[in-house]
């Protein structure tokens, strides 16, 4: 690990210790241990990632578990230090607290590619901790979870276990060097065993070390390895908790329709049919729209049909064909960002092979398999919020605005989440949540969406387009000039947080312009377009237009070339991590035999969140359509701690990123998006899925999270295999207008 | 009326267009059975009734009859004593956000039943009601390869 980032950990493992290394605090004293509140006696908090009591062992892995794995991976880094099983520990997420912020989600924004690991670069990423640590926002998202606990809680596991060791030296009078550990248990020269819940009291008394030594990586016994999922046996029988499963006492029901029109308000509505109904007890309006409060779900489900509502217009172009326009005009404005300018792109080069092309890609919806929901109680001054969310401190802030409390009020418990994709990092839902609590104060409200309500009112992946200009000499490209317009997705994420932002929007470009391919004149320009419909964060964010725009332009370039299209990006590659990678996806795949009739295969690489993936993809024509037949995958993720962990984000971003390009697609007409439900929104099903094949190498520089750089590459993979299966060029998506699938 | 479930008698006082899915989770306080779309599209609500896979969120409970027999994820084993495929569902590492997990189960429980050695083209056309949002798709089906063998031997 490079110093800085070493030193900025040991910044976090101080605010874990209570205050303990407060002079590495740079901006200002630690958060407050957020456990220490909840405590009981015979229970210290040794850190605010462990708390040892004499009934157990308690990790708190302080990151939202949405399906990538992050409670298990989180509780194993401080289980590794400590040494202790994890089939030993209790395992939870903790409450919404400031001293679990992110550290790493915005190093992006330090503008530096992900291969620069030079200390300037290091410099201004460490400026972005400072920045998220005055933000102090507990987010799940950015493939980030890992790269930004990976110190922090072994430190925290590391110093929890010196404390224990002390604390039986002191008991047993001996030196504390004469002492081992043996999962959860300090074990004494002459063999005998205490257990660290016997320890927990008298550990209270004994200082933290601030700068504990960590265990190098060929002493883990439980890091590195495939470890069974905490939350398996409960996912597998319906045990789990979700948001939309929390029952409170006497809690009623509800559910919103706000207007379709999205980001507009209501003219007038008529409630009264609704309210005639024997089990509605409320109609209240929310923002942009009404929620009914009735004694069950389906209830309130029906009585918000019954509503009669008269809408405000929508604030943005009224059809797709016209905010297609609206994104086509940002190429005439100045660029946004220029964050690629190398060489010259507009020298002419005698001889080459021109290539000018377009691309497009659609709005998305997240389309979690749970339908925004949250549960809200206000009851003596004080609010609760039960639901599955990125960003628990968010709803805190939220919950408190909308009721006037004190932030130290307000108590958000974060279930697991359905599905997070990037959703669940806004508190849409959780407001209207909060809003019908206020209206039924001391009654807890539980406020689930139909899936309608949730397909319609999303913060979409941005409608994207790319214009490319490319140029091929003597079968190396000379010239990449790629252009990118899209409505800015971080600006206005952050205007729904009340903060309005002028920068250039990193995600139009993100990913687009620190690829490792080296190309003497390589220039990459973003253009912003007007807000238009709501945009967000989507599973990999821009990487996910920036991937199918670059590997389809590389192929196309490659094609012109008339080289092989894994040579042809072999031959750029000079960054290792990334070329071994696609050397490696190659030969999983066994790319270059030859294949049968009606069949095609096609390649992409992609390198975000810091992890260069590739893959492959085998196709054939039948009669019942084109079928997927295969998907090989390589990542490098630095080091490895879960492999079985890694090969399932990896499947399950291909999937995500397949489903995308396949089918996916959010369209409006008249102001409303067109999109419902599952009948006109699909998913890929068990049918359509190939096998997938992963493997995951450890070159990289750095430790890097999973949950994204999956879907990436997942498109152009499966357009250029449909070029070489048929010839045909696919430059939009999704790929369904253009061919059959099965 | 009185719906049987999972081997209990339960006395819901609901209006009889109630879909069973809401009245398992807001009135009887079953929860392991999901809402994912509400028009039978996902999977996400799927319960045996009478051993045969039903969407209960598109099932209304005027049209269950008294000796109807529901089971529900809760009815078919528990994270102490979990049943076969459940069991390879845990042994193969399955779920990640784990929300459509309950229909998954419920879907490949019954196709075990009648299918005990399905091929991959029997899983296909049993589970493709079923929507992962998550792409846990490979291994559901590895996971049922397993458990059938396990029911097999058994």
């Amino acid at each position: 690990m490079g110093k800085v980032l070493r030193r900025t950990f040991l910044i976090g493992s101080a605010a874990v210790a209570g205050g303990v290394a407060i002079g590495y605090w740079q901006v200002s004293k630690p958060y407050p241990n957020p456990l220490n509140n909840t405590l009981k006696d015979g229970e210290t908090a040794l850190t605010p990632y462990v708390i040892v009591a004499q009934d157990g062992v308690t990790i708190v892995s302080p990151r939202s578990e949405m399906g990538q794995g992050v409670r298990t991976t989180l509780a194993a880094l401080v289980a590794e230090e400590l040494d202790i099983d994890l089939t030993d520990v209790n395992v939870i997420m903790g409450p919404a607290s400031k001293a679990y912020y992110n550290a790493v989600l915005l190093e992006e924004a330090a503008g530096k590619a992900a291969t620069d690991t030079s200390a300037g670069a290091e410099r201004a990423r460490a400026v972005t901790h400072v920045i998220s640590k005055l933000m102090a926002t507990q987010t799940t998202g950015g493939s980030s979870s890992v790269p930004d606990a990976f110190d922090r809680m072994r430190l925290a596991g590391a110093a929890a276990r010196i404390v224990l060791v002390k604390a039986a030296a002191k008991r047993l009078g001996v030196d504390a060097a004469s002492l081992t550990t043996e999962n959860g248990h300090v074990i004494a020269a002459n063999g005998a065993r205490i257990a660290y819940t016997d320890l927990a009291s008298e550990a209270a008394d004994i200082k933290p070390p601030s700068k504990p030594d960590l265990k190098p990586q060929d002493q883990w016994r439980i890091l590195g390895r495939s470890l069974d999922r905490i939350d398996m046996v409960e996912k597998s029988t319906g045990v789990a908790q979700f948001g939309i499963d929390v029952r409170l006492r006497d809690m009623v029901f509800a559910t919103v329709r706000t207007n379709p029109h999205l980001g507009a308000g209501v003219k007038s509505y008529d409630a009264s049919a609704a309210e005639r109904r024997t089990d509605v007890l409320k109609v209240i309006d929310v923002q942009d729209g009404v929620a009914v409060i009735a004694k069950n779900t389906w209830s309130a489900f029906r009585a918000a049909e019954d509503i009669a509502i008269e809408w405000e217009d929508a604030p943005y172009p009224p059809s797709t064909s016209m905010m297609i326009d609206g994104v086509r005009a940002a190429f005439d404005d100045k660029p946004d960002s220029r964050l690629r300018d190398d060489g010259n792109v507009e020298s002419t080069i005698e001889n080459a092979n021109m290539i000018e092309t377009e691309y497009a890609v659609p709005y998305l919806a997240h389309s979690c398999m749970e339908p925004m929901n949250a549960t809200a109680l206000l009851k003596d001054g004080r609010l609760d919020i039960w639901t599955g969310t990125q960003t628990p401190t968010r709803c805190v802030t939220v919950g408190a605005k909308i009721t006037g409390l004190k932030e130290s009020d307000v108590h958000v418990h974060t279930t697991y989440l359905g599905g997070g994709f990037g959703r669940r990092s806004e508190t849409d839902y959780v407001e209207q949540a909060v809003e019908a609590a206020k209206a039924m104060e001391g009654t807890a409200v539980k406020l689930t969406w139909t899936r309608e309500e949730d397909t319609c009112h999303d913060m979409y992946r941005p409608l994207s387009l790319a214009k490319f200009r490319g140029a091929i000499k003597d079968g190396a490209p000379q010239v990449y000039d790629m252009r990118v317009a899209a409505s800015a997705a971080v600006i206005d994420a952050f205007s729904r947080q009340g903060m309005n932002i002028n920068i250039a929007d990193p995600t139009i470009v993100q990913n687009a312009w620190d690829n490792p391919y080296t190309i003497d004149n390589y220039r990459v320009y973003g253009y912003k377009a007007p807000k238009m419909l709501p945009v967000g964060y989507w599973r990999s964010v821009g990487a996910s237009q920036n991937a199918f725009f670059q590997e389809s332009a590389i192929d196309e370039m490659a094609h012109a070339a008339g080289k092989d299209p894994v040579k042809f990006r072999l031959d750029m590659l000079e960054h290792e991590p990334s070329h071994r990678v696609l050397e490696r996806v190659a030969e999983m795949a066994k790319w270059g035999r030859p294949l049968g009739r009606d069949k095609g295969r096609g390649v992409a690489f992609f390198l975000s969140f810091g992890v260069p993936t590739a893959q492959i993809i085998d196709v054939s024509m039948t009669d019942q359509g084109l079928r997927i037949d295969h998907v090989y995958a390589a990542c490098d993720v630095g080091t490895a701690l879960d492999p079985r962990n890694i090969e399932a984000q990896i499947q399950s971003g291909v999937i995500y990123g397949l489903t995308a390009a396949i089918t996916g697609e959010i369209t409006v007409e008249d102001g409303v998006v067109e999109q419902t439900n599952f009948h006109n929104y699909d998913a890929m099903r068990m049918y359509q899925v190939p096998a997938i094949e992963v493997a995951t190498l450890e070159n990289g520089e750095k430790i890097r999270g999973i949950g994204e750089p999956g879907t990436p590459p997942a498109a152009p993979a499966l357009a250029n295999a449909i070029f070489a299966a048929t010839g045909k060029r696919i430059r939009e998506l999704p790929l369904k207008h253009q061919i059959n699938f099965v | 009326m009185q719906l049987s479930i999972n081997g209990k008698s339960y006395n819901v006082d609901a209006d009889p267009d109630m879909p069973l899915l809401w009245a398992l989770r807001d009135i009887i306080g079953l929860t392991g059975t999901k809402f994912g779309c509400g028009i039978a599209m996902c999977g996400a609500c799927t319960v045996h009734v009478n051993g045969e896979p039903r969407r209960s969120c598109s099932l209304p409970i005027k049209l269950i009859d008294e000796h109807s027999e529901i089971t529900t994820i809760e009815g078919i084993g528990t994270p102490d004593k979990m049943n076969a495929v459940q069991e390879a569902w845990v042994e193969h590492q399955v779920a990640q956000c784990g929300f459509c997990q309950s229909g998954q189960i419920m879907t490949a429980t019954t196709l075990l039943a009648k299918i005990p050695d399905p091929t991959d083209e029997d899983i296909d056309r049993a589970m493709s009601g079923n929507i992962c949002r998550c792409g846990t798709y490979p291994r559901i089906r590895a996971a049922i390869h397993t458990a059938a063998a396990k029911l097999r031997d058994a």
